[in-house]
Order: C-alpha cells, then structure tokens, then sequence
C-alpha cells in the first residue's frame, strides 16, 4: 500500500442551457461564424449594461435543491477583474461571497479501494454563476491573434467540490454523476468536446494519516472523463516522485496535455492576477423567496436516485443493472422507452442493453443519443425472438446487421432468410437425415448415454445453419430416438 | 436675453418662427462663441437641420409634444448612435456608439434637435472641465475662469445661451456644480430614475443623467422626457414617473426647510454665505419654515466617495484596453506593451490618478480598510438623511463653497478642487435628487443655492425652485459674451 495519500476537489464549470447569454440577449448556439453572436453588452462597448436572464437563476436553484444544498435567498453579481483580449470588459461578472447555491452532496459508487462498490458522499462546497469569456484564436493569423466572443457571457455555473475525493477514479465518479444529474435537469447538455462541461481539477497529495492537506495543483484543459482519470494519475505521480526526490510542490496551475499525456507549468500563486473583486453596482442582488424554491423543487424531474430505485423496486433489477441504466438520463430514457413498446420484457431489454447495445457502442465510442439502432428497432428485434420467428443467436447477427444500417430487423430476418425453421414436418426431415447418419451415436444413447442429445441438438442446428427451433429440436429428437 | 425651453415651445405652436429657424440661430451662435468657449467638441448642424426640419413637419401635422422642434446640446458622455462619442478623452476620440443612450433615445422620441456634444472633464473626472482633451471651456461670466465640471460644457453652453438646454451627468456634483458657477438651473434626480444605458460610465453607483436649462419649469419638462423605468438598466427604478410639472406652482408656505449646519460651517466663502442668507429670507417671506438640522456624518463624504467612484472608476475604464475600439499604439511588442501604451497615451492625468487609487483600494489586503469602509460609511451618510427627512421637505445649503474660480488656479491640488464638491458629494453616495439654482453673485460671479429632496421627490425640489424663481429673477440674468 503506498505511503501517500491523494485529495482531490473538483471545480466543473457546466454551460447552462439558456438560449440566450446570462446579461444579454445574444444567442448561445455553438458553432456560429466569429463574433456574429455578440452584441454591444458581449462586446463591452462603453456604455452598455449587464441586464440578468433570470432563466440561469432558475437553472441554478434546480441544481441546488437537486443536492440538497442551501440557497441563497440573497446572492450577489461580483466583478472579478483582469486583463485578457477575450474578456472585452476587462472583469468577470462572477459571484463571490455570496453565491446562489450553498453547501450541499452528492452520492456516488465507489470505483476502487478497499471499499469499491460501496457508496460514498461527496460534499459540493458552493455553486456560483459566472458568464464565459471569449475565445483567443492563436493559430489562425500568423503573427497575430483573433478574438471570437460569441461565447463571452454565455452563462456557467460553477460547481466546487470538497476535497472529498481520494483516487482518480473517484474524481470520475464524482464528475460523471454531476455530469448525469445537470443533464437529468436538463440545464447542461453536458458535451465536453465544445466545452459545455469542464472539469479543472485541484489535486494533492500527503502522507498517509496526515490530516493537514498538501500544497495543491490546479489541472486545467481537461475535456474528457478519460483524460480526467490521466491527468490525475500522471499529477499524482509527479508529485509524489518530487517529494521524494526532497522537493516541494508548488501551489501553481498546470495545463493538461493530452497529446503528450503530462501537466506543465501555466502559472504560479506569485505571477497570479489579484482580481479585486468587488459587488458590480450595475447589478442587483438576486433576491429568492421559499416559494420560488418550492416551485422549482416541486417542478423537478425524477432524478436519477429516484429512477434508480424505482427500477429496483417496480421491475425487479437488480441494484447494479437499475445504476447502470440511471448512469445517464439518456440510456434511461431509452430504456424506458423500449419498455413502454414491449411492457413485459423488462429482463430481456436490460440484458441487451446493458449487454450487446453498450458492447457496441463502446466498441464505436458513441453515446446511446448516436446509437444507430433506436429503442423501436430493438425492441422489433426481441420480439422477432420471442414470437419464435429468429433464436437468440441468430437475434445477435440481425443486430450485427442492424447495427451496420442494413435495415430492420424484420427486413434482415427475410433478406438474409433467417427466419427460424418451425414447421415439424420440416424439422423431422432433419432428425431423421441426422439419425440415419449416426447409427452408432443412436445406439450409445439408447445405451443410456443422455449427454449424447447435445451431439445430435448440434448437428441439427448445423444442418439448418442455426435456423431451427431449437425448443422443438429438442422436444422431437427426445421424442424420436426413445421410440 | 433669456428664451426659455417654455417660451420657445410657444413660439413654435403659434407658429411665431419654426424649429429650422431656431435652430438655425443657435448654430449660428454656436459657431460665433464656441471658439472662445471651447464648450462643445461636436457640433451637429447637418443633423439638427434635418431633425429641425422634422419636428416642424410633426409640429405642422399637430402631432406635437412638449419639446418636439426643441434645440438642445447633449454632454459627450452619451452615446449617440453615428455621431462621436469621446467623453472627453483621446481613448474614445475615435469612437462611434452603433447605439443611443437611453436618455438619446428618449430625446429623439420627444422631437428635439440636437445642436451638437458638448465639452467635459475626461470620463466625467473632475471639477473645473479642465481635464478634457478636448481643452478646458471657458465661463461665460469670465472666460478666465472655470465653468465647474465636469458637465462644464453643457452649463456653459446653456449659460450663453449657445441651448436653450443641455444634458449632463452627476455623480459627485458635476450638473449642480457647473450650473452654480454658471449661473443656471440643473437638477440631478434621484438615482435610478433615469436609465444609465449608453452613458459611459464613471461611478456606476453614484451617476445619474440630468438636464440644465435656465428656470426650474424648463428643468422639470427635460427631465420628463429622459425619466423612467428601463428595462436595459437594472439599477433603473421600476415606478411611475409622476408629472413634475403640476407641482410647480404649488404653494410652500409651511414647507420644512432644513439648513444643515455642517453646510455652513468654516471653507464657505462668506460672500456666498451671504448670498445664501439672502436667498433664505426670500424663502422665509413665501412663508417656508427654516429648521436648522444636522448632518452629522457629513465630513466623511469626500474620503468615502474618493474611495467608492474611483474603485468603480478603475474597473469600469477597464474595458478601454486598445482592443476592440477606442485608442490602440503604435506597433505593440506585446499584449501587455499593448495595454499599457494604449492606457498611459490613452487617459488623462486625472483618470489615471483615480485608476491608481481605485486599484488600490480594491486590492487584497486593502480592501477591507478601504472600500468595504467606505461602503459602511455610506450608509451612515444616507442615514443622516433619512433622518433629517423625518424633519424636513427639503434641505438647503450653498452649491459650492466659492464661485467659479481661476483656469489654472487648482490644477496642481487635486484636493482642494476635491473640495469644491464638499455640499454635493453626499447626495450622490446617497442617491437623493438634489438641484442648483442662482441665488445672487458674488465677485460678479454667480452663486448657486443647492436644493436637497427626499427620495424621489424631484416635483418638490422643482416646485421650491420655481417659487423661488417666480420671485427672484437672478435665473434670468445672462452674461455678456464677446
């Protein structure tokens, strides 16, 4: 066991899912032609004021009741000030002191460690909103710069962590559940390639038993859950080597690269902005009342703790298989969707899901949303098994096909010929041929030799390539030989 | 000769001359004066022909308002969409708003004419408008001396009746100063009455757009026309705007006049005490009562406020940073030689020393000694008036301690110019409406009389003044300018 313990906290800056910016009326939508999605107030032309989308207010008292966490009756917009071309005011509207969301937890399963499998509370410090900055462009103009503000004030509500967590894996559990829980909410959506969920994560490490915390280490461009559990792993590694070796951890932030998979140096405490923050007058405090929380927590989605349970409790899944399918809002509601096609075939849905689907789809690296067979195709497939037209095996090369957009299932099914041999006088045909053929298998089994069943079982199904009922096999060979 | 807003708003419904012509004449006298004044940077003939031309086409179909085909010069601190907006700066001497202020927009809609943009200190920063680039303006009483500031441009055009009215900004005394020294009327509201939306902002928590003009009467239908809720400023007041003008002739007899003795203490020149004296026995003889009160707190105003304005003065001139608009360097090395050539050729000497002391009191380690005092300071300073208040209608003191003083005279003591804002600080760390009108003169200079009214009570400061106006005719004593 080593000698050293790692903390982790997480900050997670989640893009909020308003159509509009948090102090102006452009549009957010990703992807647009540069600085065609800024206005005057994204601009910071002089003159202009910050006016607030209340909506963002909302989005972030959704996730504070979602975690339990106190709200704050009476936040407050702060200017966090800095000098950077993308951000065109020369400060942040930010929240300091006193954020809209409070102290609050989350539950998640433990990834690894003596306790794996058990659950573990993971305290959220604060969340705060914050408008974005722009983008600097450094590679498109030799020599020069550009600036796209089309993101600057798009809306962030930053998420802290307690340094709760202990291992990289746990820091992916952590940023995985917040990550499923702002998409149940519908207040994210989550993608980490265009930067809608970021994780900066705050990583130390000290002597086992120490209860003072190490100097820490800000890892900054992280856009994958993968390079999250890296970048971890890789700082964690350089820091204890460094202690070792007799030097010190600095208190800096670092950039992950995941090109050549290490963190460098991007800043130290001493080179740090003082960012002067102060309360921006040309906002009002954001006054909450008990019954706006109320309306909020009573609108909420089922949330996936609740669905969790409910898939336990009502369908009889097991506490693993409800997890999994609550994983995320999106494999849920294809689970839930195939269901409500085929109500009695729970088992089976969740077996092929969580099995041969997400098998696939990680074979692919796609996500259940890109998934090229939707719940309605496979739903008609696991019918086509139990109404008997196709066995189980054959069910797995109609979905291989499927899967290859050759159609649907029952289309496979009849240009392929699959369908599954359940005419008696055409099985008998093949029992017969196949007893012919093996007189002396015949005769052990009537010697008492059951196991030889099996054998004549396989040839059948070789000579019907698969397609014969194998129910009915069985049911007529029994038959046929202890005649 | 004095021609109000009101008298010209006559002339033009009875079609005595039409809004071409007035505007027209003042053009002309614009191009006469403002050589010697220096009070406007910009001035827009071609366009206020053509929205002369306009209003007399709306006066003609009776469609009318109040102030349409109405000249007016506005303080080149409001955006205007098309037309240079500087703030007296050479960073934004290239800067064109693809937008108009609020208070722009509302004027246009009113119908009045804009003659051009007039003169101020850099950013709104100063006392005496001689820390424009743009030159100092000169007062038309004495153009050797200042005209007050930083609205000094737009008094001193009104003043010599270059407009019949003007647009200013306040956000330590910079309409009631420069109309004290000027010898006119202008009115700061209470804040959060009139939008801030494309005024380029100074102190956010402490500016408020006003207007000058020469009588109280005129004063309130300006203010009219910029008042209200605006949904573009959050820290606009959602409340109806009552008529200021109903009021006006209302009588005040038994009205609560308060005279805080912290106003009439030891700095005061005692001319202007006397003139100020004088002006109280007018008040006594329409049957106001006068209450001494105290203001105990008062001598906290100009370290609070030198701490609030410029740490939101630091923050908000962030944005002129040489990137996007405004003054960039030549050949910067660098981003960070970009930044700081751009801002040290860019600002002034008055707004870098206020970026200074902004920075500092913002920053860790000083901020709680400093701004977060100063904000609890503040609150004292508005309780003194909420107190008084319980007493009294309205509060009346000098608008400055001395007349309008010498060009040059105070430019190497930042504190004593910081000085002459010693009676008109308070109101805006409290956010009272406040107005300045002329009460006499002293040194042949004007002296103005600072009318102090609870919040959101504009109509009964307007009302005293008019009153007051309606039996002393120094509102209406014009200057004689070469």
């Amino acid at each position: 066991m080593s000698r050293w313990e790692t903390v982790i906290g997480l900050e997670i800056h989640a893009q909020l899912a308003t159509s509009s910016k948090i102090f102006s009326g452009a549009s957010t939508a990703y992807g647009a032609e540069p600085n065609t999605q800024a206005c005057a107030v994204d601009l910071g032309l002089p003159g202009v004021l910050p006016v607030l989308n209340t909506e963002v207010v909302n989005m972030a008292i959704k996730f504070g009741v979602s975690i339990g966490a106190e709200i704050g009756k009476r936040s407050v917009f702060d200017r966090k000030n800095y000098f950077y071309p993308d951000s065109p005011k020369g400060y942040q509207i930010s929240q300091l002191e006193l954020p809209i969301v409070g102290v609050g937890r989350i539950n998640i399963t433990l990834q690894d460690g003596p306790n794996e499998g058990q659950p573990k509370t993971i305290g959220i410090t604060r969340a705060h909103l914050e408008e974005d900055a722009g983008k600097s462009l450094h590679e498109a103009f030799p020599s020069h710069t550009g600036i796209d503000l089309n993101r600057a004030g798009t809306p962030l509500l930053e998420i802290v962590s307690d340094p709760d967590m202990r291992s990289a894996k746990e820091a992916v559990a952590y940023a995985r559940k917040i990550h499923s829980l702002v998409r149940y909410l519908e207040i994210c959506d989550g993608n980490m390639q265009e930067g809608s969920f970021r994780c900066d994560a705050n990583v130390s490490v000290r002597p086992m038993g120490q209860t003072e915390l190490g100097t820490r280490a800000e890892l900054k461009n992280i856009n994958s859950f993968r390079f999250l559990e890296r970048a971890i792993n890789y700082e964690v590694e350089r820091q204890i080597e460094l202690i070792e070796d007799g030097g010190t951890v600095a208190q800096e932030t670092r950039l992950y690269d995941s090109d050549k998979h290490e963190t460098r140096s991007m800043r130290s405490k001493e080179e740090a902005n003082d960012y002067r923050y102060f309360p921006d007058p040309d906002l009002l405090p954001v006054i909450v009342t008990d019954e706006d929380i109320e309306i909020i927590r009573n609108n909420l989605p089922e949330l996936p703790e609740q669905k969790c349970q409910r898939f336990i409790s009502d369908l009889g899944l097991s506490d693993y298989n409800a997890e999994l399918l609550t994983s995320s809002r999106e494999l849920a509601d294809y689970f839930e969707t195939a269901l409500a096609l085929a109500p009695d075939q729970s088992k089976l849905l969740v077996n092929w899901i969580l099995g041969d689907l997400s098998g696939a789809l990680n074979r692919s690296d796609l996500d259940i949303q890109s998934s090229p067979i939707n719940a309605a195709m496979l739903v008609t497939l696991l019918q086509r098994i139990s109404d008997n037209t196709i066995s189980g095996k054959i069910a797995k090369e109609v979905f291989e096909a499927m899967w290859q957009g050759e159609g649907s299932a029952d289309s496979i099914i009849e240009s392929r010929g699959l369908k599954q041999i359940t005419d008696s006088s055409a099985i008998e045909g093949l029992i017969d041929e196949v007893i012919a053929a093996n007189p002396n298998q015949v005769a052990e089994f009537q010697a008492g030799k059951e196991k030889m069943l099996g054998f004549f079982v396989g040839q059948i199904m070789k000579q019907s390539k698969g397609k014969a009922n194998p129910g009915q096999v069985n049911q007529m060979l029994r038959d046929k030989l202890k005649a | 000769m004095t021609i109000t807003i009101k008298q010209l708003q006559k002339g033009l419904a009875d079609k005595q001359f039409s809004s071409v012509e007035i505007t027209q004449d003042y053009l002309n006298k614009i191009n006469q004066k403002n050589i010697d004044l220096n009070c406007f940077i910009s001035v827009t003939g071609e366009l206020a022909l053509k929205q002369a031309a306009s209003a007399d086409a709306v006066i003609a179909s009776g469609k009318g308002s109040v102030l349409t085909g109405i000249p007016m010069a506005h303080k080149d601190i409001f955006c205007t969409d098309g037309v240079k907006t500087s703030c007296g700066s050479k960073m934004l001497d290239n800067f064109i708003a693809p937008y108009d202020a609020t208070v722009i927009e509302k004027f246009n809609r009113s119908g009045t004419v804009m003659l051009g943009k007039t003169n101020l200190d850099e950013f709104a920063m100063g006392s005496s408008n001689e820390n424009s680039f743009y030159g100092s303006v000169g007062n038309p009483w004495d153009t050797s001396r200042v005209p007050g500031g930083s609205s000094g441009g737009s008094a001193a055009a009104v003043a010599a009746r270059l407009a019949p009215g003007a647009t200013g900004t306040d956000t330590g005394g910079s309409i009631r100063q420069p109309a004290a020294l000027c010898g006119i009327t202008g009115i700061k509201p209470t804040y959060g009455r009139v939008s801030r939306y494309g005024i380029v902002a100074f102190g956010s928590s402490l500016e408020q757009a006003g207007p000058f003009a020469h009588t109280a009467e005129d004063c309130a239908l300006l203010l009219q026309s910029m008042s209200g809720f605006d949904p573009r400023d959050s820290t606009s007041v959602d409340q109806a705007v009552p008529n200021f003008s109903v009021d006006l002739n209302k009588d005040i007899a038994g009205l609560k006049i308060g005279l805080p003795k912290e106003f009439f203490a030891d700095g005061l020149d005692s001319d202007v005490a006397t003139v100020i004296e004088t002006a109280i026995s007018e008040f006594r003889k329409l049957g106001a009562e006068i209450v001494d009160i105290s203001l105990p707190n008062m001598g906290l105003s100009i370290p609070v406020y030198y701490v609030v304005a410029p740490a939101e003065c630091s923050s908000n001139l962030s944005r002129m940073d040489g990137v996007r608009f405004g003054h960039q360097c030549e050949n910067p090395i660098d981003l960070e030689d970009l930044y700081k050539r751009s801002r040290s050729e860019g600002f002034g000497e008055e707004v870098k020393r206020r970026i200074m002391i902004g920075t500092y009191a913002l920053s860790a380690g000083y901020y709680d000694a400093y701004y977060l005092k100063a904000q609890r300071l503040r609150r004292l300073i508005k309780q003194d008036y909420v107190k008084a208040f319980e007493q009294v209608d309205v509060i009346l003191c000098p608008t400055t301690p001395e007349v309008a003083f010498k060009r040059g005279e105070k430019t190497d003591d930042p504190i004593n110019m910081y000085l002459q804002d010693i009676y008109t600080l308070s109101l805006n760390l409290a956010g009272l409406p406040g107005m300045s009108i002329p009460a006499g003169f002293s040194q042949s200079m004007p002296v103005g009389l600072q009318l102090i009214g609870n919040y959101f009570e504009e109509s009964r400061i307007l009302n005293t003044a008019h009153k007051f106006q309606q039996v002393t005719d120094w509102h209406l004593k014009a200057p004689e300018v070469k």
